[in-house]
């Protein structure tokens, strides 16, 4: 395909620009690591439905693949008013912030780097300029760039993210929270931030991640964030995709785990054009648990795939895998959760499902949880639902004078509700209350006669 | 001034093709209790459903009149702020809809129809705890989503707080009292009698006799074949009880009506 081929020319010479702007300015693993990652790019392309790719099955790249965006080297981080995030953000000011504008820190609108007891944070550039020891010791050796396009280019164009290390037996009170704004004015940019959370033994911390879209462009975000979680280790992981209806928005989230370490995620999005999250949590020690919750809503055309995969790897090893989604429009969503128990993992404990609301009957979804068990004292269980707002229940709610609209999205909250009242951060319950859920309350939901 | 609340007239319904009452009159003026009695798929229920506006039914002839104004003009949720509740007789549950919310945006629903004010969180939370009591409801239940995992009586009470919550005019209980233990029974019907007021009305359907041991109404009427076959006053239902409704369908295929 001459098109794409011309799509990866621009790759290419983004690339070699990079390479020139970071010459001897980096350490040298990090422009190896580069330089392999392109590498496997270069071979891999952009994933594709072929070959029996159960991964890439529901949702075509095509879009990504086949446009052109910019990558700035150096950004206007500083660009960004502070005020036009107001209400747009969940926000709190006990929270810490570390602002990226498309991919670059952003001193201005972050409240620094602040004396954090019991952790280290800063950006990953910062980090990389003073010691890169975290980083290199870490980054890249979860989220393997072998087996995945989006990954490796991620790697190879890697500059600017957040780098967070708890130390051990450290308890982090104050939330970390990581903002990635989109600014989509001009041409579309694509940008690569790049997280890294180390949580020591036994510590206990909190990250939220935040990624916003500014102006209604058809942005690129392809991001990694790579979580790794020592003995004991707790985390509260939030992931927020908003406000991206036009843009493009890829996403990893590695997770590694360590024996009695216990994560939890809530992933909470709204649509994009198109909108990918891989979410793979490997659970690699005896005693570990994973709690992990979903919210997708999405309306028009929007599309949006999650990916979860739970490795089960060593036995009594727990997960709860607990999304749910609402459709309107004739948006797109797709599921693919898949939980695999190794053959040495025996009393692993699994359960996942995945319900979604249909508002209108042109929105589609497909859910594919899947269990692959290889060991035989397992206790595991998976299902999937979808449907419409149920008539009975509508009318039951009129004949106590609600109308339509009202009745409608109370059932639209409860529903959400389940995911929603587990954040444990009050102001971002708040926020996805208010702000998240009244986007749904604005919009025609359950339709008309 | 006529202080007729409900006239029905000839009243025919369907769902889908099946006709299902065929020609039902029916008057009930404010401070009455009717009692609409028959056997199954008599069309009972279809006609407290076509009353408080379920959708699935059509009104194919005849007239429904409340307050003089006619009713399938409105909405279901419209006919709830004019004063008609229907407690249903397998109550819905509501997962994740909190009940303290959906009790109020009804109260204030019907308020706001009114032109009244929404309620303040504080009267609200006093009137609900008054009519709690009244039902005698566990006040936990209402911190949970609206019936979820309520036990079957539970679910009947907590439709006599809406109903004690909305002060209707118009009261429709669709065999609120079908699956009740008799303490459960009693003090659903304890709950009815107290919100009885000369000013409104309560159609009770059922099956059974039992619960007009408890509430005693002014006319009892039977249902049968989707038409009403014979009204009469309590002791109507005593008779009922007795003979069985092959008795009144006897009386009725005989031509006759029967003896008084």
């Amino acid at each position: 395909m001459t098109q794409a081929q011309t799509k990866d020319d621009r790759y290419v010479s983004d690339f070699h620009a990079l390479q020139k702007s970071v010459d001897g300015s980096e350490p040298a693993w990090l422009s190896r690591v580069r330089a392999d990652a392109f590498a496997r790019f270069a071979e891999l392309g952009f994933p594709t439905a072929r070959r029996g790719n159960e991964r890439w099955k529901y949702t075509s790249v095509a879009p990504i693949a086949g446009a052109t965006f910019i990558h700035a080297v150096a950004g206007a981080p500083d660009s960004v008013d502070a005020r036009v995030l107001n209400g747009r953000l969940p926000h709190d000011d006990g929270w810490v912030t570390l602002a990226f504008v498309d991919g670059r820190y952003s001193p201005s609108l972050s409240t620094g780097a602040p004396e954090l007891e019991g952790a280290r944070i800063s950006s990953l550039a910062d980090s990389l300029a003073s010691d890169g020891d975290v980083a290199e010791r870490h980054l890249g050796r979860y989220a393997r760039f072998e087996d995945d396009g989006f990954t490796a280019l991620n790697t190879a164009f890697v500059n600017d993210g957040a780098i967070l290390s708890v130390e051990r037996e450290a308890c982090i009170q104050r939330p970390i929270h990581l903002v990635y704004l989109s600014t989509g004015d001009g041409s579309p940019a694509v940008s690569y931030p790049r997280n890294l959370v180390v949580a020591g033994r036994n510590s206990e911390s909190t990250v939220v991640e935040t990624y916003l879209s500014l102006s209604p462009g058809r942005d690129l975000t392809n991001t990694v964030t790579e979580i790794v979680l020592d003995e004991g280790a707790r985390i509260d992981h939030y992931r927020l995709l908003l406000d991206a209806a036009d843009g493009f928005h890829v996403g990893t989230t590695r997770v590694h785990q360590s024996k009695d370490s216990s994560f939890t995620s809530s992933s909470i999005s709204r649509g994009a054009a198109l909108a990918r999250h891989d979410l793979l949590v490997t659970l690699d020690a005896p005693g570990t648990s994973c709690s992990l919750n979903g919210l997708y809503v999405t309306s028009g055309r929007e599309h949006i795939d999650n990916f979860i995969n739970i490795d089960h790897a060593k036995p009594n090893t727990t997960s709860r895998l607990y999304y749910k989604g609402i459709l309107d429009g004739s948006s797109r969503a797709v599921f693919g959760g898949t939980v695999l128990v190794r053959k040495d993992a025996q009393k692993a404990d699994a359960q996942q499902s995945d319900k979604n609301l249909l508002l209108s009957d042109d929105a589609e979804v497909d859910s594919k949880p899947s269990l692959l068990i290889y060991a035989d004292d397992v206790k595991c269980g998976h299902g999937a639902t979808a449907g419409h707002i149920d008539q009975d229940t509508l009318f039951y709610m009129m004949s106590r004078g609600l109308d339509r609209k009202t009745a409608s999205a109370l059932l639209v909250r409860g529903f959400a509700g389940e995911i929603i009242d587990q954040v444990r951060l009050e102001p971002l319950r708040k926020f996805l209350d208010e702000t998240f859920l009244g986007v749904l309350a604005g919009s025609q939901i359950g339709g008309g006669r | 001034m006529s202080n007729i609340m409900l006239n029905v007239r000839n009243l025919h319904a369907s769902i889908g093709d099946i006709g299902i009452l065929r020609g039902v009159d029916l008057t009930v003026n404010a401070g009455e209790v009717h009692a609409i009695m028959g056997p199954n798929g008599s069309g009972k229920s279809t006609l407290a459903n076509v009353l408080a506006g379920r959708p699935d039914y059509t009104v194919t002839r005849g007239e429904v009149l409340f307050e003089g104004r006619d009713l399938r003009a409105m909405e279901p949720e419209v006919r709830a702020r004019e004063g008609i509740f229907l407690a249903f007789q397998y109550p819905i549950e509501l997962p994740g809809v909190r009940s303290w919310q959906f009790f109020k945006s009804a109260v204030d629903a019907v308020r706001t129809h009114r032109g009244e004010e929404e309620m303040s969180i504080r009267a609200f939370d006093r009137m609900l705890q008054e009519k709690m009591q009244l039902v005698e409801i566990d006040p936990e239940l209402t911190k949970r989503s609206v019936n979820e995992g309520f036990s079957g009586g539970e679910k009947k009470r907590n439709e006599i707080l809406q109903m004690a919550l909305l002060e209707p005019k118009l009261a429709i209980l669709d065999e609120t009292d079908s699956g009740l233990d008799i303490d459960a029974l009693r003090i659903v019907a304890n709950g009815v009698n107290q919100l009885k007021r000369p000013s409104n009305a309560i159609v009770l359907v059922t099956h059974y006799q039992r619960i007009l041991n408890y509430i005693t109404p002014d006319f009892v009427h039977v249902l049968l074949d989707g038409r009403i076959a014979r009204s009469g006053g309590r002791d109507l239902a005593l008779e009922l009880e007795e003979k069985g409704y092959d008795w009144i369908r006897e009386t009725v295929e005989a031509g006759a009506q029967p003896g008084s």
